[in-house]
């Protein structure tokens, strides 16, 4: 059960940013979730969008780079304590995160969370074993 | 007053250089023709035979020699005299693929050293002076060179090589050097470093030969202002054989060749035509003395203007103006030589394009250089720390490439500037 998610380069100049969600907005495709990850120079943008084939043809085709990586979306209790109960659960399985960040808004008194680890299948099991709920696409509203 | 090393020879009448090197170049063409293989076979190519070379006037006569020659030499393509011969290498900066090895018997390494000493002595040297030289020692030639010119004058020479300037500042004060040499961007860091600690009342520099990369007539008054010293400027290149071949007289209005040792032609860069004196061109050099590797007609790359106008220093050796730019595409960056073409090998092998730009700058008088890289589909990852390793990796093939730091630049695809359809490789920001 993962959700696709789009890395795009980004070159750290004034505009990339804008130019990528005007691109995106113009082929009416809808973010749901956002994360970039920088040093001086450049960053990479992570996008969970709802139609992820289409916005990669797109940008693909407007020259960007890009790479398509699935994630999981793990349901998080909007409580004090919620997320470090999480990872807990994660890090007790020696399953290694390698970035993790959240989806805009709610639902049901539950944050959305997304994991990107190596091993996608062992963090399944283990969500599933603790009876952490984890997202599907479908969700979040994806195609 | 002015003062000589070997007054007869640098205020010699036009007469008698002319003389001198009609003698020598007859000879070093017979020299040549008898020893090196590789070259004869350039002159039989070209339909020259020795008795072709009677004077200077037929020079021209003679086929170039490039750097790529001397690569497709190395290592002993070009030696003249038997190993047995010979006392010395030197070679130059750079990589193994680019390097250029000259080989040195005793009398050349003599016939070097007198070329600094006069270089010392036009800067005011006497055996009275401390001479501070802080030129890298080893393979490069502006240790050694200066060295041995030192020497030659009777200056107490302090063999400083580069680096470490808390031992570099320490001696020039506790030692008293008055005279420094190194290279300008070293001498600017150095006066900075004295001036930040506030040293200046302790030294007692009086004058400094600053050679081995280009430098400005502003970075010139800067240095000598900060110093209080005259900043003389000297030329040379290891195939000839190192710094010496041309140095500056108290006018400091461009170097005097020693044309007792060296022919200097200018031709034009794209025919090879011989230009009339007062044209920008080519500097081409034909060693007229060395033994172990005489280079006729070898290409500097080096562009910039000969004169014969009377100097006021009395020298009556031809000047030739700073270099003021390259016929090739090679870079001095701080003071090794860097060609565009290192770069892109290393790219390719790191799995990046040859799609790259090169930007040189001149930062509180020391260069820098960057080199702008499109990133590549396979080298990109959505995990950042992945994108950095490989940049770290970039980063030391390319100082294990071209032996100094190189910043990399990862840069949008598509997005180095590109005109007429030829991307522009080289962008050289620093005002020389």
């Amino acid at each position: 059960m993962t959700i696709p998610q789009i890395s795009v380069f980004l070159e750290n100049k004034a505009g990339q940013l804008a130019d990528i969600t005007e691109i995106l907005s113009e082929n009416h495709v809808n973010m749901r979730a956002i994360n970039i990850a920088e040093t001086a120079d450049y960053g990479v943008l992570r996008l969970i969008v709802d139609d992820a084939s289409k916005a990669s043809s797109i940008l693909l085709e407007q020259g960007f780079i890009l790479t398509m990586t699935p994630v999981v979306g793990v349901a998080v209790p909007d409580t004090p304590g919620g997320l470090s109960k999480v990872l807990r659960v994660i890090s007790t399985a020696e399953i290694d995160v390698e970035y993790m960040y959240s989806v805009f808004g709610q639902k049901d008194g539950q944050a959305c969370m997304i994991f990107r680890v190596a091993d996608t299948d062992g963090l399944a099991a283990v969500l599933t074993k603790s009876e952490i709920a984890m997202i599907s696409g479908e969700d979040l509203g994806l195609h | 007053m002015e003062r000589y090393y070997q007054k007869e020879i640098e205020t010699a009448d036009r007469e008698q250089i002319l003389a001198w090197q009609n003698e020598r170049l007859v000879k070093q063409v017979r020299h040549v023709w008898d020893n090196v293989p590789y070259y004869r076979k350039k002159m039989e190519e070209k339909g020259v035979a020795p008795e072709d070379i009677q004077s200077v006037e037929d020079l021209h006569k003679l086929p170039f020699l490039t750097k790529d020659d001397l690569r497709e030499a190395y290592p002993y393509g070009l030696l003249a005299t038997p190993l047995k011969d010979c006392v010395r290498i030197q070679s130059t900066s750079g990589t193994t693929g680019r390097r250029v090895v000259a080989f040195y018997t005793q009398h050349d390494i003599d016939l070097w050293e007198d070329c600094c000493a006069r270089a010392i002595t036009a800067a005011g040297g006497t055996n009275g002076d401390v001479c501070h030289v802080c030129y890298g020692y080893g393979l490069f030639t502006g240790g050694p060179g200066l060295n041995g010119g030192s020497h030659k004058v009777g200056c107490l020479t302090l063999p400083m090589s580069s680096g470490n300037t808390d031992r570099q500042l320490q001696f020039m004060v506790d030692l008293e050097a008055t005279i420094l040499c190194c290279t300008p961007s070293y001498a600017a860091f150095l006066a900075e470093s004295i001036h930040e600690r506030g040293l200046r009342d302790q030294i007692k520099l009086k004058a400094g030969i600053f050679g081995a990369e280009a430098w400005s007539e502003e970075m010139r008054q800067d240095i000598q202002n900060k110093l209080g010293i005259k900043a003389y400027d000297i030329y040379g290149l290891t195939e000839t054989s190192g710094p010496g071949v041309a140095f500056e007289c108290s006018e400091q209005t461009g170097m005097h060749i020693n044309e007792d040792h060296f022919i200097a032609e200018i031709i034009d860069p794209d025919t090879g035509e011989v230009l009339p004196e007062g044209s920008k061109g080519e500097l081409v050099f034909t060693s007229i003395t060395k033994e172990a590797f005489p280079l006729l007609r070898y290409r500097t790359r080096d562009i910039c203007v000969l004169t014969r106008k009377k100097c006021s220093c009395g020298r009556t050796h031809v000047k030739m103006s700073k270099p003021m730019g390259r016929s090739d595409d090679m870079l001095i960056v701080k003071g090794v030589n860097v060609f565009p073409s290192q770069i892109e090998t290393v790219l390719l092998e790191q799995g990046y394009q040859a799609n790259y730009q090169i930007i040189v700058d001149r930062v509180n008088n020391s260069d820098t250089i960057e080199v702008r890289v499109e990133m590549t589909p396979e080298n990109f990852s959505d995990n950042l720390g992945k994108i950095t390793e490989m940049e770290k990796g970039l980063v030391s093939a390319l100082k294990a490439m071209l032996g100094i730091y190189a910043k990399v630049r990862l840069v949008a695809p598509k997005s180095i500037t590109r005109s007429e359809g030829k991307a522009v490789r080289v962008i050289d920001n620093r005002k020389i």
